[in-house]
């Protein structure tokens, strides 16, 4: 029992209504209550967040930096996908 | 070149351009070691740190700064969490760090090896310890590895709260009564020294300090930010009416910095070494409630598997 660490967990915080949940960082609990609990103690002890979300760390499957390029350049190239990509007169308004 | 050379000059070209390193980023084996041992004894140093101000929660002069000084100390566990968490995104166990921490082969700041024997310290300890602290991680929000840096951004935010509560403490006895000032002169007297050997060793003496400052961990020297530590304190002290105990502290007009005397190295290494007034008593202390905690921990897993098994026995049913 003497090294054994209780699971970890990755924590996400909504810091006020209408904005996302964001991650903060994690800490070790026996469970989702217990998580949230330790949560709240942690990373909220001034008001930072209006909801908490807690997701085991090992649920979270990550993509591999090493496939970066792969994964977002096709992205670079793919100027037309912005506004400033189109070509319209000065006097055209609202929009 | 080789494969590793490959991958190293690309991971030192993403540093000079400042852009952050994440875990699972490649990274060359040092840097992650380094990592690791700077993470998790600043962890250490978090949790340790709690206790010379603990002895004090309970004989503080008023409700005003128990709950101060409670709100300060709660925030050292957290930025120990905050800690030991990015020191995990590495690759290391938390249970591996605690007990390295308690076997004594981890290193935490030796600053917390000293006794708080007045009320005073508390004072002392605010202004001048995690002033000094403050002088060390403001930079740190900017180093390489992004969980660091973002956990001290965290860290930081907190930390001017607990050296203003010091101050505050501190302004209070230097418009007190006799008594009450020269306790506030000895408590400076006794901290002011081992406050500025938190800096770490000269520059000449620190053979690390230049591939930390190439890999961005670090931003500046030792003796840089013992330096800007000196020089705001010694200005922060006359409001206190009170006098630092180096007498060879003097302006210096053509470098711009106040002059200092020569710190007492043969003190710091005996104390990193374990010969401090307290380091004995501390580890004990973590040890006894590390043990003390031990069933806590079992019965809290045992009853979250009991749980899990009586909630998937439940959807089986369903
Ligand atoms: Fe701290
Ligand atoms: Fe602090």
């Amino acid at each position: 029992m003497k090294n054994q660490n209780w699971p970890l967990w990755e924590i996400f915080i909504r810091s006020k209504q209408g904005l996302n949940h964001k991650h903060v960082g994690s800490l070790h609990a026996a469970d989702e209550k217990m998580a949230i609990e330790n949560a709240r103690d942690v990373y909220t002890r001034r008001s930072e967040g209006v909801s908490i979300w807690v997701v085991e760390s090992k649920h979270i499957t990550a993509s591999d930096p090493s496939e970066g390029e792969a994964l977002y350049e096709p992205a670079n190239d793919k100027v037309y996908r912005h506004p400033t990509f189109y070509d319209l007169p000065d006097e055209l308004k609202h929009m | 070149m080789t494969n590793i050379q490959a991958l190293e000059s690309r991971f030192q070209a993403k540093v000079d351009d400042e852009v952050k390193i994440e875990p699972k980023d490649w990274m060359p084996e040092k840097y992650r070691k380094t990592l690791i041992r700077q993470i998790s004894q600043h962890a250490h140093s978090e949790i340790v740190g709690m206790l010379p101000e603990g002895n004090w929660i309970t004989r503080a002069p008023s409700l005003r700064r128990k709950l101060g000084l409670l709100a300060k100390v709660q925030d050292e566990a957290g930025h120990g969490l905050y800690l030991y968490s990015a020191a995990e995104t590495l690759g290391v166990e938390r249970a591996d760090l605690i007990e390295q921490l308690h076997n004594g082969t981890a290193k935490y700041s030796s600053i917390f090896n000293y006794p708080t024997t007045s009320w005073a310290d508390i004072g002392s300890i605010g202004w001048l310890v995690d002033g000094a602290a403050i002088m060390n991680q403001v930079p740190l929000c900017r180093c390489s590895y992004g969980p660091y840096a973002r956990a001290m951004v965290r860290v930081c935010k907190e930390e001017s709260f607990h050296q203003r509560q010091g101050f505050e403490i501190l302004l209070t006895l230097s418009k007190g009564t006799e008594a009450q000032k020269e306790m506030l002169q000895e408590s400076v007297n006794r901290w002011w020294w081992p406050a500025m050997m938190m800096f770490g060793p000269n520059d000449a003496d620190s053979p690390h300090t230049a591939q930390s400052m190439k890999w961005k961990i670090k931003r500046f020297t030792n003796d840089e930010l013992r330096q800007k530590f000196v020089d705001v304190s010694v200005e922060q002290a006359k409001i206190l009416n009170i006098t630092l105990p180096d007498p060879d502290i003097k302006w210096n007009e053509e470098r711009g910095h106040y002059d200092y005397g020569v710190i007492d190295w043969e003190e710091f290494w005996n104390v990193v070494k374990g010969n401090g007034p307290c380091n004995h008593e501390r580890i004990q202390t973590r040890v006894k409630a590390h043990e003390e905690g031990a069933w806590v921990r079992a019965a809290a897993m045992a009853h979250a598997e009991k749980r899990s098994q009586r909630n998937s026995k439940k959807e089986q049913v369903a």
